[in-house]
């Protein structure tokens, strides 16, 4: 997860001293395009104190117009000052962007932040995510309590495991409606039946019998005619169909899905897993 | 006792937060003296676990405000990195839900209202 742990930069609006006020739309300007490309801001009180980053270079953005820009103080501080007197806001960008790249902090928005967020005030710690998630996005912490752990192995835009929590304890923030945007949960939500889908839908059933029915059906008509692209045009039109019943299971996740097989056998590793996590299975 | 820290989220990596909200809310903090911080994308702090998010939580005098998304999804993702808010001392407006004006309003309430959800709440089912 090299994205995730590589230092940052933190941006902080400078002004007071040699620099003089950022204007209002200057501000909101210059602000816009940088949150555009991922960074951290901060707009302290003029002359007002500024904790160290944690995690890579605090690089301060000031009009000095002329007047003498300060060298960081310390390098162990890993302050830098940028001048950008009168720059409009991409130039702006452009400068911390080269920034960035020398002090090798992360480019953001490489990868969509889409992942679960578990509601521990409503989770039973029941292990059905872990058993259900074919790509081991869940694990469990040292007490055995359940946690998203490999979060850039979700595949983005599928919700589809908050459908299998019989708690709504699963939120993706990026969804669309509620609860699984965090909205709060209702008594409704927990005994909708369309808030669930069958498991069994994802872990191969019935994608594998729709596949086999149609294909049967095909064989039957078209024996002659069959070919491996219409074989793989086939596929696609029932997954297609399946991501239209299952509403918002992306299509592309369900074109990804492994081979039956390979689905039946990592469904088997989950479900030892969580079991064991329950006590209900000796370690393997 | 201090004013609440301010912190906003410019819900960088999607479109579920109104583009107009988000303007209209930044717009206002940059014509204002208060500090504040502003982050493109709380959900990818989160993931990064960035150690910055203490630095967020933390409710010093007045407490935090946070202009973002659902205080559920707030909370959880602050706690999910290993830092979480204090319950009683932060206050969530909902960028996604209401209107730009009432959050630019309560940014500048001097006092604090709490609302973190606490416990397994649920909303009663509406009759349908
Ligand atoms: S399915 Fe829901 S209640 Fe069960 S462990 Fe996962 S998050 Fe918790
Ligand atoms: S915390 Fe909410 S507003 Fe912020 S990035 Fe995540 S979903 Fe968007």
């Amino acid at each position: 997860m090299s994205t995730l742990t590589e230092p940052t930069l933190r941006i902080v609006f400078f002004e007071g001293e040699t620099a003089s006020h950022w204007p209002g739309e200057t501000l909101f300007e210059t602000m816009s395009v940088l949150l555009g490309k991922g960074y951290a801001l901060t707009r302290p009180q003029p002359g007002g104190r500024v904790s160290p980053h944690d995690r890579g270079e605090t690089v301060w953005l000031g009009q000095f117009e002329g007047a003498v820009v300060p060298e960081p103080m310390d390098r162990a501080d890993r302050a830098r000052f940028l001048d950008v007197s009168g720059m409009p806001a991409e130039a702006v960008a452009e400068k911390v962007e080269a920034r960035r790249g020398e002090a090798k902090a992360v480019e953001h928005g490489l990868w969509k932040p889409w992942f679960p967020v578990i509601d521990y005030d409503r989770c039973t710690n029941c292990m059905q995510c872990l058993s259900f998630c074919l790509f081991g996005v869940y694990g469990v912490d040292e007490q055995q309590k359940i946690q998203a752990q490999n979060l850039d192995q979700c595949k983005t835009n599928c919700p589809a495991c908050s459908r299998v929590c019989p708690e709504a304890a699963i939120m993706f923030p990026k969804y669309k409606s509620g609860p699984i945007n965090g909205d709060q949960v209702s008594d409704a939500d927990l005994n909708r039946e369309k808030m669930k889908i069958d498991i069994s839908a994802l872990l191969g059933g019935d994608v594998y019998d729709m596949l086999r029915t149609r294909s049967e059906r095909a064989k039957s008509r078209f024996s002659k005619e069959r070919d491996s692209d219409k074989a793989l045009a086939e596929r696609q039109k029932c997954l297609t169909k399946l991501a239209q019943l299952t509403a918002d299971v992306p299509r592309e996740v369900l074109m990804s899905l492994p081979s039956p097989e390979e689905i039946a056998r990592k469904a088997e590793e989950a479900r030892q897993r969580a079991a064991r996590h329950l006590g209900q299975m000796p370690e393997a | 006792m201090s004013a609440p820290r301010i912190l906003y989220c410019h819900c960088n990596y999607a479109q579920v937060v109104p583009r107009e909200t988000k303007e209209a809310v930044l717009r206002h903090l940059c014509s204002g003296g208060a500090a504040f911080e502003a982050v493109a994308d709380l959900c990818e702090m989160s993931a990064r676990k960035d150690g910055a998010l203490q630095r967020l939580a933390d409710p010093n005098g007045g407490g935090v405000r946070i202009a973002a998304c659902f205080p559920r999804a707030v909370k959880w993702l602050f706690a999910s990195a290993g830092a979480p808010l204090t319950s009683d001392r932060v206050e969530v407006l909902n960028m996604r839900v209401q209107p730009a004006q009432e959050i630019v309003e309560a940014l500048g309430r001097p006092e604090l209202r709490p609302n973190l959800p606490s416990g397994k709440e649920t909303t009663e089912s509406s009759p349908s």
